[in-house]
């Protein structure tokens, strides 16, 4: 038996490299064996290298690098590794998808990332359905060992802690931090959660080296990242994009509009709006490229939004839904994102003054940084996104009128609630 | 800054204990929880305020509070 | 010299009832998160711990004199061992619990900190079970059981807590405010769902 090369490449030199993580899909282990060979033969420190010159980082909204998180818990006794799939994003779909198209793929990363850690076991946390569904059938298939835990789809369950908390048989809710997680967990535990992209791409790097995935991208962004294009495009679905992408390239991929377009969402309910211009189609969706529109890549999400809707409306419904997706364990949030869907409703319906965007910008200043987790704070960045956006729509609407020729409301487009 | 004060809100239930104790840092929001009155969310605590921000922490009926010198 | 301890002893013992009385008024108002007139909500808990040290103190000098009272018949066993005294041991056992129920409370609550809040909560709660131990104990316990001035006392206490219970229950009828309302998405931001 000869002795492991160095080289993450080498001896794979057989195989074609599949292009990308949706294209390493497959419909059983043994095809996947086919296709990208076994688990690469690399030790803990070989695979840590291997994923630092990557430069990969975090496909879950956080963008840290991945590296450095595992470096962080590698070798504490009792680490807790666990993948998280836990979408709670509902603009977001990648996650799902890469795990219906490619399990043995996620599941790979896993293992190398509990061989890294030196953890004594790996866990998978995903919704039941796909548990059951997808991920037990792929792993009976297997001689690995790696135990599921079951999480509840909403928007706050995928949160870091409250994952480890669904590990740990506790409600999926957020806990409070008092040391870092790479240091005691949520409960003593040494932790670390990579979102289950995250876990695929190591998968691969693992096996075609660190040069192959920063070819797949540019040295700001390196590899390829999966996002979910939706909205008023004529092919909705989850894309795989090389990094550096634009937000033109992204809409051009999922076809193009279906009709003009007002503005994006990207990086999902925490993220911002990117009104649609040229100058918006030619930014990369990196950190870099939106800081200017105050927005984030976040898990890859872009929405689009067609210029006949109400972007307040439609603002207002997303605020009013993540209100009841908060935990309800922090007052501030408790109480204040209710508040805020309220005077974002009223002002949608043109039933507001001036001073609803006084106290809409007044509340997000209150429950920005005062939670258990970032629920408060991404409401608020959204909130004030829109007003942004939408400043000019709001104008509008404090007179009476709305502009978006698609709202249910008469032919005069004067909003029915107010005395004419 | 000699320490932070920092908001378990999981724990935090607006008693308002802190707020009868540092006046000079916290201010109640709008539904009674202890709010900065800087521009940050974080709370400074200057040497001066130290040993009231302890007692607070002491007192809070739900164990809140933590303070955190600064390093 | 063994009158003047018998009469000590049933004095610092109903002294120490009523003070107990007192804090567990003191504990609810705590509780409830109130002010009182004067008095900011950490004064009503620091309050609330004084007396209770107040308390305890009459407490321990009820037990002291007794202890050395040979009426009284009381061995060092029966102070933390109930229902094994000579001198009616049914009454005396109701309140070697209350002083047993007293002591873990007030060392737990000196460690609050270390046991951390729910473990705290819990015990604490054996303060509503330590008053009425302590209240049979006087009742059924002592030479001035039937004494009209002894009684009233007791009613008096009694009243007193059983007030400050019924205004904090009364207090929390209107529960907490549900938590938001779940809504869906709007369809056309919901992504592929």
């Amino acid at each position: 038996m000869s002795v492991p090369a160095p080289d993450a490449s080498a001896g794979r030199a057989s195989l074609p490299h599949v292009s990308g993580l949706l294209a390493a899909h497959t419909d059983s282990w043994r095809e996947h064996l086919d296709l990208l060979g076994p688990l690469p033969r690399l030790s803990a420190g070989q695979l840590l290298s291997v994923v630092a010159d990557a430069g990969l980082t975090g496909r879950g909204g956080g963008h840290f690098p991945t590296a450095r998180k595992l470096a962080l818990v590698a070798g504490a006794r009792n680490a807790l590794v666990v993948g998280n799939a836990a979408e709670g994003e509902p603009a977001s779909s990648k996650d799902r998808v890469l795990l219906g198209e490619a399990p043995h793929l996620v599941l790979d990363g896993l293992l190398l990332a509990q061989r890294v850690v030196g953890a004594r076991l790996a866990h998978l946390a995903a919704p039941a359905d796909l548990l059951d569904d997808v991920v037990a059938p792929a792993l009976a298939q297997r001689r690995d060992r790696v135990r599921l835990v079951a999480v509840p789809e909403g928007f706050v369950s995928g949160q870091e802690t409250a994952v480890l908390a669904a590990v740990e048989g506790r409600p999926a809710r957020p806990v409070t931090l008092i040391r870092p997680l790479a240091e005691r967990g949520i409960s003593g535990r040494p932790a670390v959660v990579l979102n289950v992209e995250t876990l695929a791409h190591l998968a691969l790097i693992a096996r075609y080296g660190a040069a192959w995935f920063r070819s797949r991208g540019v040295p700001d962004d390196p590899g390829s990242r999966l996002t979910t294009i939706s909205g008023a495009v004529r092919w909705p679905g989850v894309w795989e994009a090389r990094g550096g992408s634009t937000l033109g390239d992204l809409v051009e991929a999922a076809g193009g509009p279906t009709e003009p377009l007002q503005a994006l969402l990207v990086g999902g309910y925490h993220g911002g709006w990117v009104p649609w211009h040229q100058d918006a189609a030619d930014r990369p969706l990196t950190r870099a490229g939106l800081h200017d529109y105050s927005a984030a890549p976040g898990s890859g999400v872009v929405v689009a939004l067609p210029a006949r809707r109400c972007g307040l409306q439609a603002s207002a419904g997303v605020v009013a839904y993540l209100a009841g997706e908060s935990a309800a364990q922090c007052g501030p949030c408790r109480n204040g994102l209710p508040a805020l869907a309220g005077h974002l409703d009223a002002l949608a319906r043109g039933r507001s003054g001036a001073r609803s965007v006084q106290e809409l910008r007044r509340l997000s200043d209150v429950v920005d940084g005062r939670g258990a987790c970032r629920h408060p704070d991404g409401t608020a960045r959204f909130v004030r996104s829109t007003l942004r956006t939408f400043g000019d729509e709001v104008e509008h609407h404090l007179a009476g009128h709305c502009t978006a020729p698609d709202e249910p409301t008469d032919a005069t487009r004067r909003l029915p609630w107010l005395p004419s | 800054m000699a320490a932070e004060l920092s908001i378990d809100w999981t724990r935090c239930e607006a008693r308002g204990v802190c707020l009868e104790l540092l006046p000079e840092l916290l201010q109640p929001d709008d539904w009674g929880y202890p709010m900065s009155r800087g521009t940050e969310p974080r709370v400074a605590v200057r040497r001066a305020l130290l040993a009231d921000a302890q007692t607070a922490v002491r007192e809070c009926p739900r164990l809140a509070l933590r303070l955190t010198p600064a390093s | 010299m063994t009158n003047a301890l018998w009469y000590f002893g049933r004095g610092f013992g109903v002294s120490a009832l009523v003070l107990f009385s007192i804090v567990v008024v003191l504990g609810v108002v705590t509780r409830a998160g109130r002010p009182l007139p004067g008095l900011p909500r950490f004064a009503v808990a620091t309050l609330h711990r004084t007396a209770s040290l107040a308390a305890v103190l009459f407490l321990g000098l009820h037990v002291l004199t007794l202890l050395l009272d040979p009426y009284a018949q009381l061995h060092l066993t029966d102070v933390v061992l109930p229902f094994l005294a000579r001198y009616r041991p049914l009454w005396q056992g109701l309140g070697t619990l209350a002083f047993d129920l007293a002591l873990v409370l007030v060392v737990s609550s000196l460690l609050r900190h270390r046991l951390g809040l729910r473990t705290w909560r819990a015990v604490h709660w054996a303060a509503y079970a330590c008053w009425p131990l302590a209240v049979g104990h006087a009742v059924g316990i002592g030479t001035d059981r039937h004494t009209s001035w002894l009684l009233g006392v007791v009613a008096g206490c009694v009243l007193l807590v059983a007030g400050a219970v019924a205004w904090r229950v009364w207090g929390t009828r209107f529960a907490a405010p549900a938590p938001p309302r779940r809504v869906a998405p709007p369809s056309d931001l919901a992504g592929l769902r």
